[in-house]
C-alpha cells in the first residue's frame, strides 16, 4: 500500500451500511447553527454512487412539494451522522438518471423482497 | 536551524474536515534528509548546507568523486541520489551527518515548494501562450499556426522575445505561500494545500516563507 493510500484509508468510514443505486435512504446531515448542532434527515432515492475511495460521493433525489430535489454527499464526510437505508430497489442501472424525466406512478422503483431480510 | 528540505511529491488526495469542506492536498514525502556537507562563509562565500534525500542506492551506482564527498560527511552516512543546498538560519548551526526531519516545519503556516515541471515536449503557441487560434470549419485554413510575426522589409527580422512554438516545460518552479494542511512527523509526510509542480515522484524542495 502507497502513502497516499494509507492517508485515505485513515479517513474512510466504516461505520456506513451498504447501499446501492435504486435504494431509498435516509441520509442524517449534521447541520451547524453558530454553536449548536442539530440532525436534519434527508430521505430519498439513491439515483448515483461515484468516484472511489475518499473522493466517494452518492446523489440523493426526493420529490419536494412537487419539485425535484437532488444532492450530492461526499460519502466519508463527517457532516454524515448515519445513513438508514430503508428500502432496496431492483433497478438495471448503475445512474437512475432517468428518473428525472418521470413523474408519479410512473417514477417508482420496484422493492427487492430479499430473502435474508 | 535548516530553512529547507528535500521531498518527493507522492500524489494529491483530498482531506475531509470536520465541518464538511474538503481540502484538495498534494502529500509529499518530506525528508528525512542528512546535512552532507557545510558550506561556510570563509571558505565558500556563504553560509549553506548541502542535504542529501535518504533514499536506497546501490553502492556501485556511486562514482568515485562522489563516494569521497559522502566519506567527508562523516557519521556512516549512507550515499544519496538526490543532493540540494539550502540557507540556514540562527546561530546553532548543524553539523554534517545530522539528520533533518520535517519537523522542522512544526509551527509554519505556509511554505515554499520548488519544483521541475512536466516536460511538454514541443509545444505549439495554443498550449505554450494561449494563442487562441482560428475557426476549425466553414472554409477556415488557419487553425493553430501562429499567424504574422512581424513585418517586413522593415525591419527585416523578428523581434526578440517573440512567442513562438518550442520546449515546454520541464523548467524550474518556484511555488510559494503554499499553506500547510498537515505535518505527519511518523511517516516523515507533509501535507500542502493545493497543487504542487512535476509529476507524482518527482523530487522537490520545501522552504519556509519568508526566511
Amino acid at each position: 500500500m502507497n502513502a497516499l493510500q494509507t492517508v485515505e484509508s485513515r479517513q474512510l468510514r466504516t461505520d456506513l451500511p451498504n447501499f446501492k443505486p435504486g435504494d431509498t435512504i435516509k441520509v442524517h446531515v449534521k447541520i451547524r447553527e453558530g454553536d449548536k448542532e442539530r440532525i436534519q434527515i434527508f430521505e430519498g432515492v439513491c439515483i448515483a454512487q461515484k468516484h472511489g475511495s475518499i473522493r466517494s460521493t452518492f446523489t440523493v433525489r426526493k420529490m419536494s412539494f412537487g419539485h425535484g430535489v437532488e444532492r450530492i454527499f461526499p460519502l466519508h464526510s463527517r457532516v454524515i451522522d448515519k445513513i438508514e437505508v430503508v428500502r432496496s430497489g431492483r433497478v438495471r442501472r448503475a445512474k437512475l438518471y432517468y428518473i428525472r424525466e418521470l413523474r408519479g406512478k410512473a417514477a417508482r422503483i420496484k422493492e427487492i423482497k430479499s430473502v435474508n431480510a | 536551524m535548516v530553512n529547507g528540505l528535500i521531498g518527493k511529491k507522492v500524489g494529491m488526495t483530498q482531506l475531509l474536515q470536520d465541518d464538511g469542506t474538503v481540502v484538495p492536498v498534494t502529500v509529499i514525502q518530506a525528508g528525512p534528509c542528512v546535512v552532507v556537507q557545510k558550506k561556510t562563509a570563509q571558505k565558500d562565500g556563504y553560509d549553506a548546507v548541502q542535504l542529501g534525500f535518504v533514499e536506497f542506492i546501490k553502492p556501485k551506482n556511486v562514482n568515485r568523486p562522489m563516494t569521497g564527498h559522502f566519506k567527508k560527511t562523516g557519521n556512516g552516512a549512507a550515499p544519496v541520489r538526490i543532493l540540494r543546498e539550502t540557507s540556514v538560519a540562527g546561530d546553532e548551526s548543524p553539523n554534517t551527518g545530522d539528520k533533518v526531519l520535517v519537523d522542522i516545519f512544526n509551527g509554519a503556516e505556509y511554505v515554499d515548494i520548488i519544483g521541475t515541471s512536466k516536460g511538454r515536449g514541443f509545444a505549439g503557441l495554443i498550449k505554450r501562450h494561449h494563442f487562441r487560434g482560428g475557426r476549425a470549419s466553414h472554409g477556415s485554413m488557419f487553425h493553430r499556426a501562429p499567424g504574422s510575426i512581424g513585418a517586413s522589409a522593415y525591419p527585416s527580422r523578428v523581434i526578440k522575445g517573440m512567442r513562438m512554438a518550442g520546449h515546454m516545460g520541464h523548467e524550474r518552479v518556484t511555488v510559494r505561500n503554499l499553506r500547510v494542511a498537515r505535518i505527519d512527523q511518523d511517516n516523515n509526510l507533509l501535507f500542502v494545500h493545493g497543487a504542487v509542480p512535476g509529476p507524482a515522484g518527482g523530487y522537490v524542495v520545501i522552504e519556509k516563507t519568508g526566511r
